[in-house]
């Protein structure tokens, strides 16, 4: 109900520009290729969904935009900044624009919750502590955890662990914020919690949001526009209204959770009674 | 023909190696500036990496000194030298046992704490979790463990010996009966200046072999938990080998 009131009170944003363009990328892992000509457009100011089945590359894109690895072939520009040809310095200017969730948390383990959201503060800013306290305050208010400051992480749930990775991820003020499989493992009230945060952000504070996920439920409620990649390509794109009218069969089989379709429930194998005879 | 294939394949990949241990290593001096003007976090990992690894050192450093006591005077009184016990023992102590022995506990206790800290930091993606925070990594975890791993060693090495020498001295002096003044003096006279130097060096130098091998084989380990065994594994039989290999090495240049 309450993401439902957040998505009430969104205004659309005038500039939907793309701030994430990739343009017929091409990536292999080994003789395996994870991306053959993908190309996609990220707007700016909206919630984007990038969903497929596992397996196909969804963190492997995240990667790509975020400059952790380098595409074979073609571009990806974020904000009109081909990341594939940055130096370190130059990445680590344009990563201080992004803020990453990852699955995890991946919360730093020797620091409570306080000091955690404070370390990119700490980082990168000389703020007086005072002031750095209260925006570390303010965040973690935000995500409903400034009662939990003085935990360690080991004494947080999965949900809590991955709130404070969003406060952390969002101390910074950054352009874009990256979620990698924020619902997973969750239970539906941290579930919730999550979706209800991930559109308060991108109303509130204007913030492009990508989110990877295969959760179609939850995407459905809180994406604006969603791709869905398979084949290393881009299977179907568009608001989830219209990619559950598409006609391909994949697309079908990932959104209605069918268990045969192109994605085949058995791994490629020998003949099953030939092998149990042999 | 197969065999001689995988010996270049074998010698490659060692070169290989060598040379991402040497690109690392300059990666992680890079930082040392940057790093140094934060001493707060290097202080934390001398007390790490030394502190905590004082019980061990100490405790090894009087048993070794307490055999070295008894097996001394079961030799040198066969030759009615008892009195050089001192002399022999601190020489020992200062120049081998003394450097060798705890770069050999340090691998085991502190290198392998550094490796497994690492490692672990990269399985569950705290290490990219930095990089994605422009943070990184080698600048805020890696150069002040090398850091404090290679200002505790050389601290650990002059306590190892100077418990060492206690332990040859409550064996051969308070147990056995060797003269205490011919004990001390003989020693002073006999230990110099480049002896003690000798023995700083090369705890200086394993210091800096053993905290730079955890470091990397922490850092480069696979992010599984099979991954980060592996990588303490290496920590201690590559410390433990190349500390040797470069003990035998100073030794001949010092000599």
């Amino acid at each position: 109900m309450a993401a439902a009131q957040d998505q009430n009170i969104a205004s659309p944003r005038s500039d939907t520009s793309a701030i994430v363009e990739i343009r017929d990328v091409d990536y292999a892992i080994g003789n395996r290729t994870i991306f053959s000509g993908l190309s996609l457009s990220i707007p700016r100011g909206r919630i984007t969904a990038i969903m497929g089945p596992s397996g196909t590359g969804k963190t492997t894109l995240l990667r790509l935009i975020t400059g952790q690895i380098k595409p074979d072939r073609g571009q990806i520009l974020f904000d009109g900044i081909d990341v594939g040809t940055l130096n370190i310095h130059e990445l680590y200017a344009l990563r201080r624009r992004m803020g990453m969730l990852f699955q995890n948390g991946a919360l730093l383990t020797d620091m409570d919750v306080f000091d955690n959201v404070a370390f990119p503060l700490r980082e990168h800013t000389k703020l007086p502590p005072s002031l750095m306290r209260h925006i570390v305050l303010t965040k973690l208010q935000a995500v409903g955890l400034r009662g939990a400051a003085r935990l360690m992480p080991q004494e947080l749930s999965g949900g809590m662990a991955r709130r404070v990775a969003l406060a952390r991820a969002m101390a910074t003020d950054p352009d874009v914020l990256i979620y990698d499989e924020p619902f997973t493992g969750l239970d539906p009230i941290s579930m919730g919690m999550i979706v209800r945060l991930v559109r308060q952000m991108n109303n509130a504070l204007g913030i492009t949001s990508i989110v990877v996920s295969h959760d179609v439920a939850e995407l459905s409620q809180l994406a604006d526009m969603s791709f869905i990649i398979a084949g290393g390509k881009v299977a179907a794109q568009g608001a989830f209204d219209e990619l559950k009218e598409h006609d391909s069969q994949i697309v079908h089989q990932f959104i209605n959770g069918l268990p045969d379709g192109p994605v085949a429930f058995h791994y490629p194998a020998p003949d099953y009674f030939e092998q149990l005879l042999a | 023909m197969k065999l001689f294939q995988e010996l270049i394949d074998n010698v490659r990949g060692f070169v290989a190696t060598v040379g991402a241990v040497a690109l690392f290593f300059a990666r992680v001096l890079g930082q040392v500036p940057r790093a140094i003007l934060r001493p707060g976090f290097i202080v934390e990992q001398i007390y790490n990496a030394g502190a905590l690894s004082l019980v061990i050192i100490m405790t090894c450093g009087l048993f070794v000194g307490m055999v070295l006591g008894l097996q001394g005077y079961d030799l040198l009184q066969r030759f009615g030298s008892e009195d050089a016990l001192g002399t022999g023992a601190a020489l020992a102590l200062i120049k081998e046992l003394g450097p060798v022995v705890t770069a050999l506990l340090f691998a085991g206790r502190a290198g392998t704490a550094l490796a497994s800290e690492i490692g672990l930091m990269r399985a569950t993606d705290q290490l990219a979790a930095m990089e994605m925070m422009a943070v990184d990594p080698i600048r805020r975890v890696v150069a002040p463990r090398f850091l404090g791993g290679l200002i505790a060693m050389p601290l650990l090495t002059v306590i190892f010996i100077a418990i060492g020498i206690f332990g040859v001295q409550l064996i051969g002096v308070q147990q056995l009966g060797v003269d205490a003044a011919a004990f001390w003096s003989q020693m002073r006279s006999s230990v110099d200046v480049d002896d003690v130097m000798e023995g700083v060096i090369k705890g200086c130098v394993f210091g800096v072999a053993c905290s730079l091998i955890a470091v990397y084989e922490g850092y480069t380990a696979t992010p599984t938990a099979e991954g980060v065994g592996r990588a303490t594994t290496r920590t201690v039989v590559t410390s433990a080998v190349l500390t040797l290999i470069l003990d035998y090495m100073l030794t001949a240049v010092m000599l």
